[in-house]
């Protein structure tokens, strides 16, 4: 029997179309990023300008970070609908610590990423054990968390006026004592370690490859003697650690713990995942594309801004990319 | 011999309302190949779930090697040595095939979390070496054809040194090629010493692969015999119960010569060229050919799924255009898709609700107020015209078996007054027990002065049912058979008439014969 040679060239054939076709998205998402930047460039004298591209980036910083978890558990074909007030609450968690208890800077930091992790730990045994659909879960999770902050904080922002280090901490520059006149703050630096930390988490470690096979067919991940529920559990929890640093950015760059706000921060970070090409239905999606997708929603709406588009039509448009996004995922798979 | 590799008995199981298995047996010795078969639902699935740590048994008890074991999770099977090939295979079709071999059990590297993703391909390629199969671990599960991705899991099932190996319908979704590419690595590993057991609806598969077969019939054990002293009419009598193939064919007689539908010079691309054909009331007229010889195109561009570049249909006499669906369901025409759980029906929904899907309006008051007394009676009526065994008009679909869930498509069709049915492989997934009851109703069908065009793969089936058959190749229709001309040998000559006539005689023909397509 030698049908080998035909099935190699098969093979073969196919892995090259499949090459083919990843590449063309990455390339088309990060293509979009640069000619919006060309764009805007052009339009504005005031948008590639030292100064408003460090604030694109910092734009970025906290909605790039809440979207590299969200990736994760969008790539295990669930959602998290409370990244947003999870990081609130993280927030205001850091802000009880260090400023209502007095406990070190780190202490703080580290409460607000324990906050976010045992957040998404509760919506992941919601989930795998007591088997409620990921909207539901995570709609009660964005529910309580924003009554906890609000709660919590006596619904009043928590400042962190007797600390200075802690917004040193991401806004201050340490590039910019190195490297003078080159201020970049740290938050800038934080979203780059996170995102390369989640990448190698998702490419390199078990949890990551369970992240995958859960999203790509999850009773076989099962059968295959996968303990299914607690890695599902992990997944959740590692998406709200990333919610709970994303709260300590927010915290810093604001000097304070805003209990109000947070709703709708879970729809942008979707947002970048999704523009990112991470698939809904699962077991496919990278960070990269994730940090991409993140920055093509910052740079949209700082250079709609930068050309007096009113914020409404922000929206209107920040949405239509999204539609347009997902629109061509759908386009090059039907190709496939 | 010694102790067998695996001996199960006294297996009792139940799921809510239904004793799956009841006191059943089963013997497996090391380096044989143990054919499980049976009906639909006669339990050998779930048998073999039960050794493989996918269900629990009620009772009963498992010895492995001569020793009693607990197997209570995959894990647990596994590492004894016990794997499953599933019908629905386990794969993630977005990991590459090593990374799917490995799942669960990744080689670690440096720390207990970090994967040592060279380890998984090169271990991989040495099993695949060992199988004797090119294939690139690195190549992604969702490029492979289902025949390479059962290759995946059986490399996986025997990464885990597993003694015994379960496949259940392995052969379902291959072709010939594929399917002696599955037995020479089945014969290879039965050479090692492995115990295999094979699952299979196709009988005639039994005598090449197998060397003893087991026969389970609702949910208990009846015998198990060794291949070569069998035979495959025996073995079908043991899963039935009953002799079920009459050779005679029983056609109703068809005196009336009203032609229903009429299709002239019928034309799409290369798909299909000058299409005729007529359909007289009370007939059954059977499509043979080989696969893609452009059967299911013609049903498709009469139903007016298709579009065609030329070519007139008439339905009784008269020209229709038909361009849509709903152009023919309007002319009285239907079609009944071989993939009924996809085309043919809600599967979620009750079989009231299917049965009256076509013909809605029928059952519709102003403002889409759904007249409910009407459609309730409506489906009574189909259910007892046409036997459906369900326990209520609000069953779901999706619970009936195959050979019930045919006769609701069926019933929905009917409701909609429809004149002409057009099967597509009527019995394609159906028990043997109830393909002859799917017979009984074309035939009353048909005496009822509906026309019937029933297109089959299953030659035994052709010959038995159609008062005359039309044979297709490579989209032309090569030949035009009476009941009395239409033999095997015939019906297969017109469908290679391009190629070389396939003389495979003898007993062992019947093989090749029955799955000719």
């Amino acid at each position: 029997m030698t049908t080998d040679t035909t099935e190699l060239t098969t093979s073969v054939r196919e892995r090259r179309a499949l090459f083919r076709s990843d590449a063309t998205q990455k390339l088309l998402a990060f293509a979009g990023l640069i000619a919006l930047f060309v764009v805007f460039s052009l339009a504005s004298p005031n948008f590639f300008k030292f100064d408003n591209i460090i604030g694109i980036l910092l734009a970025t910083a906290v909605n790039g970070v809440l979207a590299l978890g969200v990736t994760f558990i969008i790539v295990t074909a669930g959602i998290d609908l409370s990244v947003g007030t999870v990081m609130t609450l993280s927030a205001v968690m850091s802000g009880v610590f260090v400023t209502f208890w007095g406990l070190p800077i780190p202490l703080g930091i580290l409460a607000g990423l324990a906050t976010g992790a045992l957040a998404g730990f509760v919506n992941g045994i919601a989930i795998s054990k007591m088997k409620i659909p990921p909207f539901i879960a995570t709609l009660g999770m964005m529910m309580m968390a924003k009554g906890l902050a609000l709660v919590i904080s006596g619904a009043k922002p928590i400042y962190f006026n007797d600390t200075p280090a802690f917004r040193q901490m991401a806004m201050g520059s340490l590039i910019g004592r190195v490297i003078p006149g080159f201020e970049v703050p740290n938050a800038v630096f934080i979203l780059f370690g996170a995102a390369i930390i989640a990448n190698l988490i998702l490419t390199k470690t078990v949890l990551g490859r369970y992240t995958v096979a859960l999203g790509s067919n999850e009773e076989a991940t099962r059968l295959s003697g996968v303990n299914v529920d607690a890695w599902k559990t992990a997944v959740y929890a590692l998406g709200g650690a990333f919610s709970g640093l994303g709260g300590v950015l927010m915290a810093a760059r604001l000097n304070s713990a805003q209990p109000a706000l947070g709703a709708g921060y879970e729809l942008d970070a979707i947002a970048a995942v999704v523009i990112g090409g991470t698939s809904l239905s699962g077991g496919e999606g990278t960070i990269l594309g994730t940090v991409i997708g993140a920055f093509i929603i910052s740079v949209l709406t700082n250079g709609l801004r930068i050309l007096s588009v009113p914020q409404e039509w922000q929206m209107v448009v920040t949405g239509a990319i999204v539609i347009l996004a997902v629109y061509a995922d759908i386009i090059r798979r039907r190709n496939q | 011999m010694g102790d067998a590799l695996v001996l199960m008995e006294g297996i009792d199981k139940s799921f809510p309302g239904v004793h799956a298995l009841d006191n059943c047996r089963f013997e497996l010795q090391a380096g044989e190949v143990h054919a499980l078969v049976g009906e639909n639902g006669a339990g050998k699935s779930t048998l073999m779930k039960v050794l493989a740590g996918i269900y629990r048994k009620d009772a009963g008890r498992i010895l492995y090697l001569g020793q009693e074991v607990e197997i209570d999770s995959p894990r647990a099977a596994q590492d004894l040595g016990i794997s499953m090939i599933h019908q629905e295979l386990n794969l993630m079709p977005h990991l590459t095939v090593a990374q799917n071999v490995f799942i669960g059990r990744e080689p670690r590297h440096g720390a207990p979390f970090w994967l040592d993703e060279r380890a998984i391909n090169q271990e991989t390629q040495k099993l695949f070496d060992m199988m004797h199969l090119r294939l690139d671990p690195r190549t992604k599960v969702a490029d492979l054809t289902v025949a390479k991705q059962q290759m995946v899991e059986i490399a996986k099932a025997l990464s885990f040194n597993s003694q015994a190996l379960i496949m259940d319908e392995p052969t379902a979704a291959l072709t010939e090629a594929e399917i002696d590419e599955l037995f020479r690595i089945i014969r290879h590993l039965r050479n090692e010493g492995v115990g295999v057991v094979h699952i299979s609806h196709r009988l005639e598969e039994l005598k090449q692969i197998s060397d003893r077969v087991t026969v389970m019939r609702d949910g208990r054990y009846i015998d198990t015999v060794q291949t070569q002293e069998t035979s495959v009419e025996s073995i079908i009598s043991m899963m039935v119960g009953r002799t079920i193939y009459e050779s005679s064919p029983e056609l109703p007689e068809n005196p009336d010569q009203e032609v229903l539908l009429e299709v002239r010079d019928l034309n799409r691309g290369t798909e299909l060229q000058d299409i005729n054909l007529r359909l007289k009331r009370g007939e059954i007229l059977g499509l043979a050919g080989l696969m893609g010889a452009g059967r299911t195109e013609v049903a498709r561009a009469i139903f007016g799924a298709d579009s065609i570049d030329s070519g007139e249909i008439l339905v009784r006499g008269q020209p229709v255009h038909i361009r849509t669906p709903r152009d023919a369901v309007e002319q009285g025409i239907g079609y009944l898709s071989e993939d009924r759980k996809r085309y043919g029906l809600a599967l979620g929904m009750d079989v009231e609700a299917n049965v009256v899907l076509a013909a809605f309006d029928k059952f519709l008051r102003a403002l889409g107020w759904v007249k409910q007394a009407e459609t309730r009676r409506t489906a009574q009526k189909y259910v007892e015209a046409l036997a459906i065994k369900t326990p209520s008009m609000q069953q779901r679909v999706k619970n009936l078996s195959g050979g019930n869930q045919q006769k609701v498509v069926v019933g929905k069709w009917l409701a909609a007054n429809t004149d002409v049915l057009i099967f597509d492989e009527p019995t394609r997934g159906i028990d043997v027990g109830a393909k002859s009851e799917i017979y009984k109703l074309l035939n009353d069908l048909a005496r009822q002065g509906k026309g019937i065009i029933m297109i089959s793969s299953d030659l035994p089936e052709i010959l038995r049912m159609s008062h005359r058959v039309i044979v297709m190749c490579e989209g032309r229709i090569t030949g035009e058979l009476s009941s009395q001309e239409a033999t095997q040998e015939a019906i297969m000559k017109l469908a290679t008439q391009r190629g070389e006539i396939v003389a495979d005689g003898g007993t062992g023909a019947n093989s090749r014969e029955a799955q000719f397509a």
